[in-house]
């Protein structure tokens, strides 16, 4: 047993988190999260090239067929960078889905563009009520047409095509479809932006069956905690850089241990949601039994530690900590969008409740 | 990253699984719940039994009666050891903390004199290392050693030493120079504790019971072969010792926390909360999977550091978050069981309706020293602070 990375993972992790340091520094992360799309041309040609957008696929739709392990990588990478644009709603979420639904030459029409960099994509999911339970989901398609609204939708005004969740199957809608309108939303996390998709009998194309969808949205679900991981690492580097430099009563902050304990609990749930973002990429790529457990309990246990870590990367910082100018707000601002996507803490509890206490029995596997 | 077990690991678990079907005490049941003092006897044979098979410390070099076994195979020695609900062995600080110590630093003289018998259970190892004003503070310990001919004069005492009461030998720590820097001036002695002037005390606990002792030097004299390591080395060499404690402590408790909350979970299903099942109460349910995915965490977090130790070589500092982990999470798993209980969570061990046998009082009492023990988490955080996140040291 080995849960430590291979020398290629950490190869792949290390020059994402070089690449990103590179293409889209603090500066360049800002410049985008002030456009309406915090969407880049050049950027995603990059990404592209680096193989990125295709991580997972199998290469015969033109993806480099990595495992989840290193999808996690890549997104604890993004997360790092506070990465602005679609890469999560395209390559996670829209790749993952089609990967899971679709037949091969759904796959070939709209899986394949995405891993050549040449289509950006996203999925429809929620509507008023806001709930991830499935059940909620109340959308019918009625001879190949769709009516009504769609809530907090990510990165939809730049999609070339929609695949939208209806109870009774998932749909392709292309952007230019009639009677398809898209409006923004405004909404705290600047880098990934959200959007009102209205439908009225808009021509949509079924690809596949609601029911082959939990396996798309555990990969996206771990994918936004081991993006939140990177978010963590990032803001505690920041905040111990600070409490190193930062000098009051003569000393460095970080010599008191109330700053230097807060510290500590940050590096502590830092740690402890990586160990549970890798193992569930690890039980996803294996298919293990108990990889549906394991993403809710990374998910549940990075969405409440990406909060505490930011409220103390934020509390050490003090005033500056409270600046807009300051980054940590930004990151603050994305934990908070990826803590309620997918489900947050509460509604991951409960999904492991319904798996370790009505099952009858204990769900994670033992060696 | 690969999960699966290898080649080796699984054929070092079969053996074990196979060796613990057939050796495991089937009575352990009607001793478990016995004064220690009374089953004593009972666990140094279990001992005894394990060291027969090879099994009583698979850590150590095979040279030394061990396994030469890797950190992951340890691992699996005590999921093994739980999971068979095998009784804990007689020498556990000789076997996981004081042998490896006198492996590492001892003369060949000294492995030849104790470590069979602390393998065999012969000889029951204790450790001074705290002191009534040396707590966190270890290096601040004050028991002196003074030099006499060939022989040290010991003076002082020790508190919250375990296995206390019935050791042979102890660890202890003194200072052998009151003149140099706190960390420089401490030696360590191997003392046989039917010395002249030694005396044991026992120190009850919030719990009721005695786990620990106080105890008394007044002019003992330890011979300078006795020494482990050199003099005034006494830091490192204790510090070594109180890694292992950090570093193999975590790995046994996986099962023992799940089998926790398997029963408080199979309990939600019969006690009763706004008249229905515990088990369907929403804020019942939160709790017990909050806990049920903290107890995996801390199994993740544990092999992921036994990964990363097996690929530098030492424990290190990091081991510190592993102990605030445990010792924090199951503090919160018996808040857990004693609201789920309710009026019933009080009851002790004997009271005709306490709920199995009055162990969740108990585990609720003793959670405490958890925090407090092998290292306050107050002294843990400052580890993280200062060793791994580079912050200046704060005292």
């Amino acid at each position: 047993m080995q849960f430590g990375l291979s020398e290629s993972q950490e190869f792949l992790k290390d020059s994402a988190r070089k690449f990103f340091a590179g293409e889209c520094p603090s500066a360049e992360m800002r410049r985008l999260m002030d456009t309406d799309s915090a969407y880049d041309a050049a950027l995603w040609s990059k990404l592209t090239d680096q193989g990125y957008t295709g991580i997972i696929f199998p290469e015969e739709y033109g993806g480099v067929g990595l495992g989840k392990v290193e999808l996690m990588l890549l997104m604890e990478e993004t997360g790092r960078a506070l990465l602005p644009g679609p890469l999560f709603s395209t390559v996670v979420l829209a790749g993952s889905v089609l990967e899971a639904v679709s037949t091969p030459a759904n796959k070939k029409k709209y899986l394949a563009p995405i891993c050549r960099g040449e289509a950006r994509a996203t999925v429809a999911i929620l509507e008023a009520s806001a709930s991830w339970n499935p059940r909620d989901v109340h959308m019918n398609a009625t001879n190949g047409k769709l009516s009504g609204e769609k809530l907090f939708v990510s990165d939809a005004a730049i999609a070339d095509f929609i695949i939208v969740v209806a109870r009774n199957g998932v749909f392709v809608v292309d952007s230019k479809a009639r009677g398809l309108k898209i409006s923004p939303m405004s909404a705290m996390d600047l880098t990934r932006k959200l959007y009102v998709v209205e439908f009225s009998n808009t021509p949509a194309e079924e690809i596949g069956a609601a029911t082959d969808l939990p396996r798309a949205f555990d990969i996206a679900t771990a994918a936004l905690a081991a993006e939140l991981v990177g978010g963590m690492q990032r803001t505690l580097d920041i905040t111990v850089e600070y409490a190193k430099t930062r000098k009051q009563f003569g000393k460095p902050i970080g010599m008191f241990q109330a700053v230097q304990h807060q510290c500590a609990d940050m590096y502590l749930e830092t740690e402890s949601s990586r160990s549970a973002v890798y193992y569930a990429g690890w039980a996803l790529g294996e298919n293990s039994p108990d990889a549906a457990t394991s993403v809710s309990i990374a998910k549940m246990y990075a969405s409440d530690a990406g909060r505490a870590v930011g409220n103390r990367g934020i509390q050490i910082h003090g005033g500056m900590g409270f600046t807009w100018e300051n980054d940590l707000h930004l990151f603050y601002r994305r934990a908070k969008a990826s803590e309620t996507a997918f489900g947050d803490a509460t509604f991951h509890r409960e999904r492991i409740a319904s798996m370790v206490i009505d099952s009858g029995s204990a769900s994670a596997k033992s060696a | 990253m690969d999960l699966n077990l290898t080649t080796e690991e699984l054929t070092f678990r079969d053996e074990l699984r196979a060796w613990l079907v057939f050796n495991v005490p089937k009575d352990w049941n009607e001793w478990r719940e016995k004064p220690i003092e009374e089953s004593f006897p009972y666990l140094r044979a279990w001992q005894q039994k394990l060291h027969d098979g090879r099994w009583a410390a698979v850590s150590w070099p095979k040279q030394y009666g061990g396994r030469s076994a890797t950190l992951m195979q340890q691992a699996l020695f005590w999921e093994e050891m739980a999971r068979a609900d095998a009784p804990p062995m007689a020498n556990s600080l000789g076997l996981g903390l004081i042998g490896p110590t006198i492996i590492a630093c001892g003369t060949e003289a000294q492995k030849k004199r104790y470590i069979p018998k602390i393998l065999s259970a012969e000889e029951i190892w204790c450790q001074g290392f705290s002191e009534p004003n040396a707590g966190s503070d270890l290096a601040g310990l004050q028991m002196e050693a003074r030099l006499d001919g060939d022989l040290y004069v010991v003076n002082g005492q020790k508190v919250w030493t375990s296995y206390g009461w019935v050791g042979d030998w102890c660890e202890l720590v003194v200072r052998t120079d009151a003149s140099a820097a706190k960390h420089k001036g401490l030696t360590v002695l191997l003392v046989d504790m039917k010395s002249a002037g030694v005396e044991v005390r026992p120190l009850r606990q919030m719990t009721g019971e005695s786990e620990f002792n106080e105890l008394f030097f007044r002019d003992v004299r330890v011979p300078v072969e006795n020494i482990l390591g050199k003099v005034n080395d006494g830091w490192n060499v204790a510090m070594s010792t109180l890694m292992y404690e950090r570093g193999s402590y975590g790995a046994r408790l996986h099962l023992i926390f799940k089998r926790y909350i398997t029963r408080l979970i199979e309990l939600s299903r019969t006690i009763q909360r706004n008249g229905r099942p515990a088990a369907e109460d929403p804020l019942i349910r939160q709790k017990l999977a909050q806990c049920s995915a903290e107890i995996e965490i801390m199994r993740f977090n544990q092999m992921r550091a036994f990964s990363r130790i097996t690929a530098t070589g030492v424990p290190g500092p990091e081991g510190s978050i592993q102990k605030i982990f445990w010792s924090e999470l199951n503090q919160r798993l018996q808040q857990i069981a004693q609201e789920l209980l309710g009026s019933y969570g009080q009851l002790l061990s004997g009271d005709i309706h306490a709920i199995d046998k009055g162990i969740w009082s108990y585990a609720y009492l003793r959670t405490r020293g958890n925090t407090i023990e092998a290292g306050t988490s107050e002294v843990q955080r400052n580890i993280i602070g200062h060793f791994v996140l580079g912050l200046p040291r704060s005292y």
